[in-house]
């Protein structure tokens, strides 16, 4: 079984804090990750190919320090990894990152599956997984929370609703994004470690895998950031003090316009 | 498009630094370097930059697009029922509209289901587009991505709103591929710029932490996903009149690769939590499955929805679908009320854009002070059950 894993590394949340006098991010010593979505698809892809043997090639675009995400995805039992790094790629939005990826995977050639995150924690757009299987045209299945069944030419998923979930039977190859309920991911082993350390990362540029120029980075890109600013901080709230029964008095007094 | 530093100009002092959302810029030797692999050309710091030392070139391209008029709103359905999300992007569609002087149109999909084409109009449409068969009973990717294309294609809107639902994420992004057309999730704001004629997008990025306003200057639609709960909800009037377009197309468009097998329903309480106006959350502090009794008693007696920290739900006291926070769900009620979470970074991101927040933990250095409206540093065992017990006085009365 062939399984194409798509990563996006990210700054660490924990890490991103706003510096009360500037109101500005403070991007110091904030560590890179590997977006927390993306890693439970690159154990589902472990985890397809120890149950029916192939390969797991992960594939990021980012710039050159996406090496390291790409590491840590061998670490944890990746085989092959490609990163798309080009300074044509700047700017680029959902639609212009999306055909970056199919036009990488185009280029791997066969594959069976491809698994994305539901969503990249930085962006929080889920559109770049859908975006990859439009591109391809190939079925797509989003936020999959459990695959029930895997088959030689199809598969049966659950889909996370709002208020539920879907069976859904579909075609391979095929896209799914998966969220966190679908499994939980493993540790680096000391062996995966030692594999990462010593991996060969493939790298291709625009040019390697046949983009059209004009539909990536900023140029290919439909959506332009116009303005960047700091939403006013929320104020900081009242203590109510007493006894619990004069608290829940004062809250309910206060709340009870809000209820209908 | 360009961006460069004017080195004559450059002072080295460092605004540009704080200002640049990606850390893409560095001052060495008192000038500023941009460094291309993580600058985004957002432009961000152009105006930051008090010497006029950065400079960056737009190509100004322009395509005519004036072709392209009308508002739409995606209509989702469930069950042949569309969804509130609708109506609240109906609301802000009729507002945009009229400042654009086009249409407002909504989009109705389904099986039998002209019904809610009627309430459409009475929700402020002048024109639903109405395509009924079989295929489109529930909602499958394909079927519902290719004749929305077909739609775009035939009518040219020039702004598509659509919920930011599971549903509706995953339909837009694969139109928006399709056609060519630039899409913003999640958006909070949507405004006209009147001059532009162009649809200003406002939504947070980076968990919240900062807002950033985008345009699609020179592709149509310009299309906008928008939460639950965020635009005002346009109320029904039953004299308002409108046109339904009623389309069909060839039997192959109403195909799909994938198969829709079986919905199971899974919340434990009827109120979905990306829906509700009030939600009660428990976490670590409530030490046991079972003491999620009392968020749920509080929660019903106010109607509603039960919420979860990731902790608690690692723990197994309660299902993934409640929890809040990135990596469960996003959310924005009216009234917010945490017992016994802490606040981690990953949760406050799920629900500090909420109305009302109240916090009870026994922790005053507890991070969930910090946005709350209300803050109660006391024993939940005895708050609870005590804001319960005065909220069912009140409320009988």
């Amino acid at each position: 079984m062939n399984i194409i894993v798509c990563i996006k590394q990210v700054p660490n949340t924990t890490d991103v804090r706003m510096d009360p006098k500037t109101n500005t991010l403070i991007r110091e010593g904030v560590e890179s990750v590997i977006n927390p979505f993306d890693t439970y698809a690159i154990e589902e892809g472990v985890l397809l190919k120890e149950r029916f043997g192939g390969k797991v090639t992960v594939i990021s675009m980012g710039p050159p320090q996406a090496e390291n995400a790409l590491r840590e995805a061998i670490s944890l039992g990746c085989d092959e990894t490609i990163l798309i790094s080009d300074r044509a790629l700047a700017g680029g939005d959902t639609w212009a990152t999306s055909y970056t990826l199919s036009m990488a995977i185009k280029k791997v050639g066969s594959f069976d599956i491809i698994i994305c995150g539901k969503q990249a924690s930085d962006g929080d757009t889920a559109q770049v997984g859908p975006g990859i299987s439009a591109h391809l045209d190939i079925p797509q299945v989003t936020y999959v929370k459990k695959i029930e069944e895997m088959g030689k030419d199809k598969a049966k998923m659950e889909r996370l609703m709002e208020d539920g979930y879907e069976i859904v039977e579909t075609p391979l190859p095929c896209v799914i994004t998966v969220v966190k309920e679908i499994n939980s991911p493993r540790l680096p082993s000391l062996k995966g470690k030692m594999r990462a350390k010593n991996a060969t990362i493939v790298k291709w540029g625009v040019k390697d895998i046949g983009c059209d120029l004009h539909s990536v980075g900023l140029e290919g890109s439909p959506t332009r950031v116009v303005k960047i600013f700091t939403p006013p901080p929320r104020k900081s709230g009242e203590i109510l003090q007493g006894e619990v029964s004069d608290i829940s008095k004062k809250l309910v007094d206060l709340l009870k316009t809000e209820l209908h | 498009m360009s961006i460069k530093v004017i080195l004559e100009k450059c002072t080295g002092c460092k605004l540009c630094v704080k200002t640049c959302p990606f850390g893409a810029i560095t001052v060495v030797d008192r000038k500023a370097i941009i460094d291309f692999a993580k600058c985004n050309l957002c432009g961000a710091c152009v105006p930051a930059c008090k010497f006029v030392a950065i400079e960056l070139k737009k190509d100004v391209k322009k395509r005519d697009l004036s072709g392209y008029k009308d508002v739409w709103v995606f209509c989702e359905q469930k069950k042949s029922k569309i969804q509130s999300v609708a109506w609240e992007l109906l609301g802000k569609g009729r507002e945009l509209a009229d400042k654009l002087r086009v249409n407002l149109c909504a989009v109705v999909l389904g099986d039998h289901i002209e019904k809610e084409a009627y309430e459409a109009i009475y929700r402020g449409s002048d024109i639903v587009y109405l395509v009924e068969n079989p295929g489109l009973l529930h909602y499958q990717d394909e079927p519902y991505t290719k004749v929305l294309v077909n739609l775009i294609n035939e009518y040219k809107p020039e702004v598509i709103l659509c919920g930011a639902t599971t549903i509706g994420r995953s339909l837009v992004s694969r139109v928006a591929v399709n056609v060519y057309a630039g899409l913003t999730a999640d958006c909070t704001g949507l405004e006209i710029d009147e001059k532009e004629k162009l649809l200003l997008q406002t939504r947070p990025a980076f968990g919240g932490n900062i807002m950033a306003t985008i345009i699609t200057p020179n592709h149509r639609p310009q299309m906008a996903t928008v939460r639950h709960k965020v635009m005002q909800e346009a109320s029904p009037d039953k004299k308002r009149k409108g046109k339904i377009i009623r389309k069909t197309y060839d039997g192959n468009t109403f195909l799909s690769r994938t198969k829709f097998l079986d919905f199971i329903k899974e919340i434990e309480e009827t109120v979905n939590l990306a829906e509700a106006d009030i939600i009660v959350s428990g976490g670590r502090g409530l030490g046991a499955p079972e003491n999620f009794k009392l968020i749920r008693e509080l929660a019903v007696t106010i109607g509603g929805a039960v919420g979860a920290s990731r902790s608690a739900v690692d723990a197994g006291w309660i299902p993934y679908s409640h929890q809040v926070g990135q990596t469960g769900k996003t959310v924005c009620p009216k009234i917010y009320i945490a017992c016994g979470i802490s606040g981690q970074i990953q949760h406050l991101i799920g629900m500090q854009s909420s109305d009302i927040i109240v916090a009870i933990n026994k922790d005053p250095d507890a991070p969930i002070f910090k946005v709350a409206t209300y803050g109660i540093v006391a024993d939940l065992f005895q708050v609870v059950p005590s804001l319960t017990k005065r909220f069912k006085e009140v409320l009988k009365k």
